[in-house]
């Protein structure tokens, strides 16, 4: 990263040369600029130099050429596989999150009594965390948890529903993590969009069908782009909930647990470089997708309390 | 199939089919979550609990064994110093550089501001291996002062994030009022600027706060056997299950739970939830 750029600014700012420094500070360098020093020096030390030092260490494997580490990624169908693993998880999870949460958002805009309290409920997953979750997971789902007893004894199932420890447990987890985060952002765009919009077009003849996909639909637009984003980054990462409530040996072994497994249980931090390299690299991907659909939408104000 | 929203004239009791199938679905998403903490919160306190409803009795017990099993107190010890020192830090570095991103404009912001929000974008996981890496080469990992540097890497590209668009909204004239009155650039920060930053700092700081003490893969990657916090001792006593009884577990993800609602019930009170997760309201396309 060049974060140099602006760090050349120690400006001399002696009485003798009054005119570099006046034209520095003309282009905005002074001695302000300092203030940012500490932030720029910290994320330089503690992210961007070891992140390059992983990427140094992804190309310099214990033995084999420059590219042995991401060769010895992708020949192997059981790491390679990782890949699609965590892709199937996170971006339908992300996905559900946010589409579910346009409905429910919808409705709760405006006023109505209980919905501080109903938004504080929504969020209260925030603090449960992926273990708990994950705990409360295999407690409730499992064979002789509450849900199988309700579907059996609804007759709904004969036997209990397999739903922990397999695919259907972390998919689960990532949806009641996931889902608040989605919920409030969503929630505060569209409180952002002026209402006087959808009612001018009410009087106009619209039904709510074309109000929604002529007016509100495109001013949410970019927002559901963000928040899309920040779910899919919050579901990619899934780390504990694989091994806690999936099962890390197969179906749920993602990549951050690839990794992990490399790092600390192989200790070959050259191909657990590789494998987070090429994580970082498929998040961004996806991201770069997104956000550059995104950017094709509109873009100015929604006109509404912001 | 008017919405309520489009008619506040007219009140209707019974809603329309949508949000019959809306309040339907919350509900459905309500009763599983409550499932789901219920019956670790039953557990927690069962007794003996095979395949039935409900346990066979009552007891507080597995508390008081969780609390001496796990050395609880040395826990929560660790996490509050680690966190309150990540607070503190995150604060000190990250306003200084939010109100020069937020007034000035210069060469290079864009990628300044682009290597602030890398990291928050970037899975921990991807920065965390080599970052561990790192900090084992030079020594810090494995005890308390790895766990606080790795959980600053977040934590102050969060802090820059939320306070510059607080600080953008604080008319600068106020600024420029101060310094035409005389006021240096201490008293200008000190007098003027700073009482006014004090909600949206004290908002920042409990956030980051939530957050480290929820933050998993970092703190997992970088903690030692005494510098674990509480999510991470968690971790381990789950996975590591079929050593100790379940509801001793239970019992921890109990006391997990209910220090992260205290604190997310206190930040409720001054932040606005909406502010829980909008770490980026506007994500510049990089």
């Amino acid at each position: 990263m060049s974060l140099t750029v602006e760090r050349t600014d120690p400006t001399p700012t002696g009485p003798r040369d009054p005119g570099l420094s006046h034209r520095l500070a003309e282009r905005g360098i002074d001695r302000t600029l300092l203030l940012l020093l500490p932030a720029v020096l910290f994320v330089a030390l503690l992210f961007v130099y070891p992140f390059g030092y992983g990427l140094q260490l992804s190309f310099a494997p214990a033995e084999g050429g420059p590219l042995a580490s991401y060769a010895a990624f992708f020949s192997d169908p059981y790491q390679r596989n990782t890949i699609w693993i965590t892709l199937g998880l996170a971006l339908p999870a992300a996905l559900l999150n946010v589409l579910a949460s346009v409905p429910i958002a919808y409705k709760m805009r405006g006023r109505f009594r209980g919905k501080r309290l109903l938004t504080i409920v929504l969020v209260v997953p925030i603090t449960l965390g992926t273990v708990l979750t994950a705990q409360g997971l295999l407690n409730f789902l499992g064979p002789a948890g509450w849900f199988n007893k309700a579907v059996v004894g609804l007759g709904l199932a004969d036997a209990p529903v397999q739903l922990v420890n397999n695919y259907w447990g972390v998919f689960f987890s990532l949806v009641i993590t996931g889902f608040p985060f989605a919920f409030l952002l969503i929630l505060s765009y569209l409180s952002g969009i002026d209402p006087t919009l959808e009612q001018a077009a009410a009087t106009l003849g619209a039904d709510w069908t074309q109000r929604f996909r002529r007016i509100t639909l495109p001013l949410l637009a970019p927002g559901l782009a963000t928040t899309f984003c920040l779910a899919f980054v919050l579901a990619f990462s899934v780390f504990p909930s694989a091994v806690l409530v999936g099962n890390p040996a197969g179906e749920t072994r993602v990549l951050a647990l690839a990794a992990y497994q490399a790092a600390y249980e192989q200790y070959d931090y050259s191909l657990a470089s590789a494998i987070a390299m090429v994580m970082g690299a498929v998040e961004l991907l996806v991201i770069a997708v997104v956000l550059l659909w995104r950017s094709r939408l509109y873009a100015g104000s929604t006109g509404g309390k912001g | 199939m008017a919405t309520v929203v489009s008619r506040p004239a007219k009140r209707r009791i019974v809603g329309t089919p949508s949000s019959w199938l809306v309040w339907g679905v919350v509900a459905f998403f309500l009763v599983n979550l409550a499932g789901v903490v219920g019956s670790v919160l039953v557990s927690s306190f069962g007794t003996r609990w095979f395949g039935t409803w409900l346990p066979e009795g009552f007891t507080g017990s597995w508390y008081a064994s969780a609390w001496q099993e796990f050395g609880l107190f040395d826990v929560v010890w660790v996490t509050l110093q680690v966190s309150l020192l990540v607070v503190l830090i995150s604060v000190l570095i990250g306003v200084p550089a939010s109100y020069v991103l937020a007034r000035r404009d210069f060469p290079g912001k864009k990628i300044v501001y682009f290597a602030f929000l890398l990291p928050i974008l970037m899975p921990p996981i991807t920065y965390g291996i080599p970052l561990a890496t790192v900090l084992y080469k030079y020594g810090f990992a494995g005890n308390a002062s790895g766990v606080v540097l790795a959980n600053l890497v977040p934590s102050v590209p969060f802090v820059i994030l939320t306070m510059t668009p607080f600080i953008e909204q604080i008319n600068p004239s106020i600024e420029s009022a101060a310094r035409m009155c005389g006021a240096g650039v201490r008293a200008m920060f000190l007098r003027v600027l700073g009482p006014l930053l004090v909600p949206g700092i004290l908002a920042a700081a409990i956030l980051v706060l939530v957050r480290t003490v929820g933050m998993f893969e970092l703190t997992f990657l970088t903690a030692g056997p005494d510098s674990q916090t509480l999510v991470v001792s968690l971790y381990y006593a789950m996975s590591a299950a079929g050593i100790r009884a379940q509801q001793s577990v239970d019992a921890m993800a109990v006391i997990y739970t209910s220090t992260m609602l205290v604190l997310l019930v206190v930040a409720l009170r001054y932040v606005n939830p909406t502010q829980l997760v909008a770490r980026v309201k506007e994500t510049p396309a990089p």
